[in-house]
């Protein structure tokens, strides 16, 4: 049977590994065998984060082939385009709108790809992209932080499985005074896209 | 009991699973996990520690494995180099309880100066050499690597790369074995533990008599094994690689070598019989393909998989279809790179800078400025080798950066130098030659930049602070300055690493000095700052877009929408998410547009 592949695509410190994490466990507490492979820039803090993961009967390497890729969960939109190589053209993405230019960028030496750039690229690549401003819910949730779960609640809401298992795990990889406002996120995220959908 | 573990995560376990009960490393990516997860979910059983440097955390694990006590070294690969001194006497010593050695390899380069392959170090040292292939195997390997080094009395290496400790993988959780609680008294051996000429002349038969029973071992072992399929194509491949590879080939008959180093002569003999066509995949190094050859059998390895950087699964399948071992046609990742438009292929990159607050910025700033050469370390403080810096202009080894120094002294230059080097790193590697540079009356000025933490590894501690791998646990300071002053340097000045004048007075009272000198550049890591300040902002007013501020290269500081009509350049402006407040970018303004945050009245 084929794999379900998954890219978490961020800027490092945006919570892209452990949402990332989460999604990996999910996988297996929903029945499957589950791998997941992280690239992290240099730079601990605003570097590029990769985060490949594949669910399936049984998974063999932890990172996906290019042109195989279902869905794309992008915490910035340059890091989408920059992955789209590895999308197959039934994939799926969801795209935060938010975007955090590069030091190359904010010092004028070269430029940020426009909105249309952006779009095009993606849409060429991807049967459906979704675009929504994680960052801008988070904040009016209280914490621009929570933008990850967030992000994973829009995700989850393309699968079956049972929103319970995603909160359970996620309750186990965020810290408890934080797990309201992260669960609120998680529903959040839920509803963003399904109202698009 | 299943949990999803990284690899790194999974040898912590497998160190809990083999009873393990001393854990020691030096902190160097891919490997730092494996102790920190140790230390915070089994150091109840476990003792834990970060040595001062790879070597001593190898000696001293052969001291407690001596003892009898079950030991694990981790290191990442370079840091092999450091402890191979040690480890090859513990091949000769043998020991009283498991001495496993663990290698995290890092392919690709993501964050180390070299791709050396490890897998020769097993061959050097004559040891048993287990890989990997995801987290179970990470985990069942510590516990099966714990049973030979005391089944074959031989310390054992585990070579993981940086995609088996950093990938997440399911993991069957097996019980913690029982330990001794006491040891008994301490082996008077000396036939067995002293490698003096005498005594190591009988161990080497030894050593080499162990090898033919472990490949005798290893022809009938579960870890090594063939999965016949499809016979025309046959694939030798380890660790990582044969997950790969069965992505790639899902066809194709594959040996699986858990253990690559003695290897199963039979076996393999048996395979190559039973295929058409012989290849090896593994990545860097023709390690196993040059013995295969040397068997005598017709394999191909390194002539379609060339040696440098990772072998990923796009990497085999585009070899394999260049040399015809696999028909391009069906390769979804075509069709997409046909009907995809070229548009956007430059994106921006994000280069690693330091961080907004890092208190070695200022020396870089200043470095660059006075354009002296510089003998460069490893630690975070290497990103001023890129722009707009470029002022580390060497670097290769820990520690290196004091010797270098030296040699660019005796060699006459006709300029003054510098070198710099991190606090932890100055334990691990720069005493001793900071030694010799006192002794033999060198000239040039060390910058010690202290900032309180090993920060590129992910903030583990070292001997100048006062805690112990957890926050929770205190350890003994060792203070640098008095230490530098007892090494016998005369001239040590230390300075506040945020105010660039005093840094910049300090170097050059340093540069006059005729002798060896050490400036100690002092401030804290902002990730462990206990004192991080507000943004600051800047007056578009006073700004007069030079953009001298953007030679400190901060990632909170970018253009903002307004231009100087003076010279058409935007003024700068400052991210508030990012600043932390350091004062630096204040300080380079001549225009004193960059200012702090207004003084809060009271009752506002």
């Amino acid at each position: 049977m084929k794999n379900t592949n998954f890219l978490v695509v961020g800027v490092g410190g945006q919570g892209t590994v452990l949402s990332g994490d989460v999604l990996a466990e999910v996988g297996m507490a929903a029945g499957n065998d589950s791998k997941k492979s992280d690239v992290l820039g240099l730079a601990v803090r605003s570097g590029s984060v990769i985060s490949h993961i594949r669910w399936g009967k049984k998974v063999n390497a932890p990172m996906s082939m290019k042109g195989t890729v279902d869905y794309l969960l992008a915490f910035e939109p340059l890091e989408a385009v920059r992955m789209k190589e590895y999308l197959n053209q039934e994939a799926t993405a969801i795209v935060n709108e938010y975007r955090i230019p590069p030091v190359a960028v904010t010092t004028g030496q070269v430029k940020y790809p426009s909105e249309e750039e952006i779009k095009q690229a993606l849409d060429d690549t991807a049967r459906k992209v979704y675009y929504i401003n994680a960052t801008q819910k988070a904040e009016d949730l209280g914490s621009i932080k929570v933008v990850n779960i967030l992000l994973l609640g829009a995700l989850s809401s393309l699968f079956e499985i049972s929103p319970l298992i995603w909160e359970d795990v996620i309750k186990k990889y965020v810290p408890e005074k934080f797990r309201e406002i992260n669960l609120s996120a998680f529903q959040a995220g839920r509803e963003l896209i399904s109202r698009k959908i | 009991m299943k949990a999803i573990f990284s690899g790194n995560e999974a040898i912590a376990r497998g160190a809990f699973e083999a009873g393990v009960q001393i854990a020691l490393g030096y902190p160097g990516t891919p490997s730092s996990e494996i102790i920190k997860t140790i230390a915070e979910e089994y150091g109840k059983d476990i003792y834990t520690e970060w040595s001062t440097n790879e070597k001593v955390a190898m000696d001293a694990g052969a001291g407690a494995a001596y003892s009898g006590r079950r030991c694990l070294v981790t290191t990442k690969q370079v840091g092999v180099n450091v402890l191979s001194d040690s480890l090859m006497y513990a091949v000769y010593t043998g020991l009283e309880a498991a001495l496993v050695v663990v290698t995290a390899d890092d392919p690709g380069l993501f964050s180390s100066q070299n791709e050396q392959d490890n897998r020769w170090y097993a061959r050097l040292s004559k040891i048993p050499l287990l890989e990997p292939a995801d987290s179970q195997e990470a985990k069942d390997f510590v516990v099966l690597a714990a049973e030979l080094s005391e089944k074959f009395d031989t310390p054992v290496l585990i070579r993981t790369v940086m995609r088996t400790s950093h990938s997440k993988s399911v993991v069957n959780l097996g019980t913690r074995p029982l330990t001794p609680d006491k040891v008994e008294l301490f082996p008077r051996n000396p036939e067995k533990y002293n490698c003096t000429a005498s005594n190591a002349r009988n161990m080497h038969p030894r050593v080499e008599q162990r090898l033919l029973d472990l490949a005798e071992y290893a022809e009938e072992a579960a870890f090594n094994r063939v999965e016949w399929k499809d016979r025309s194509l046959g694939i030798i491949t380890s660790g990582v690689i044969y997950t790969y590879v069965s992505d790639v080939f899902p066809e194709a008959s594959v040996l699986k070598l858990g253990m690559t180093n003695p290897l199963p002569g039979k076996m393999i003999k048996e395979f190559a019989d039973g295929v058409e066509k012989l290849v090896v995949i593994e990545e860097l190094d023709p390690v196993l393909e040059e013995q295969i050859c040397a068997m005598g059998i017709d394999v191909l390895g390194k002539e379609v998989f060339p040696p440098c950087f990772e072998l990923l699964p796009d990497d085999i399948k585009r070899y394999s279809i260049k040399a015809g071992l696999l028909r391009g046609d069906d390769s979804p990742a075509q069709g997409i790179e046909k009907t995809g438009k070229e548009a956007l292929q430059e994106l921006p990159l994000r280069s690693p800078v330091f961080c907004a607050g890092c208190p070695h910025r200022s020396t870089f700033y200043l470095l660059n400025k006075m354009k002296l050469p510089v003998a460069g370390d490893i630690g975070c403080y290497n990103l001023g080798t890129l722009p707009p810096f470029r002022a580390q202009h060497t670097m290769g080894a820990m520690g290196a950066s004091i010797g270098v120094l030296h040699g660019m002294s005796l060699a006459g230059l006709p300029e003054n130098r510098v070198c710099t080097i991190g606090d932890s790193t100055f334990f691990h590697s720069g005493m001793a030659p900071l030694v010799n540079m006192v002794h033999n009356q060198s000239r040039g000025v060390v910058i010690l930049m202290d900032n309180s933490i090993t920060a590129m590894t992910g903030h583990q501690d070292h001997p100048g602070v006062d805690w112990s791998v957890t926050r929770d646990r205190p350890a003994q300071r060792i203070k640098i300055e008095p230490l530098v002053r007892a090494i016998g340097v005369k001239k040590v000045l230390v300075v506040d690493a945020f105010n660039i004048k005093e840094v910049e007075a300090g170097l050059k009272e340093c540069l006059d000095y005729e002798g060896p000198s050490v400036l100690i550049t002092r401030g804290e890591c902002v990730f462990v700052s206990k004192y991080p300040q507000p943004s600051y902002h800047v007056d578009l007013e006073e700004c007069v877009a030079c953009h001298l501020c953007f030679k400190l290269g901060c990632p909170a500081i970018g253009l903002s929408t307004e231009k100087n009509p003076k010279n058409n350049k935007f003024k700068s402006h400052i991210e508030p998410t990012l600043c932390t407040g350091c004062d630096i970018c204040a300080q380079v303004c001549p225009t004193c547009a960059i200012q702090p945050p207004a003084e809060k009245k009271d009752g506002e």
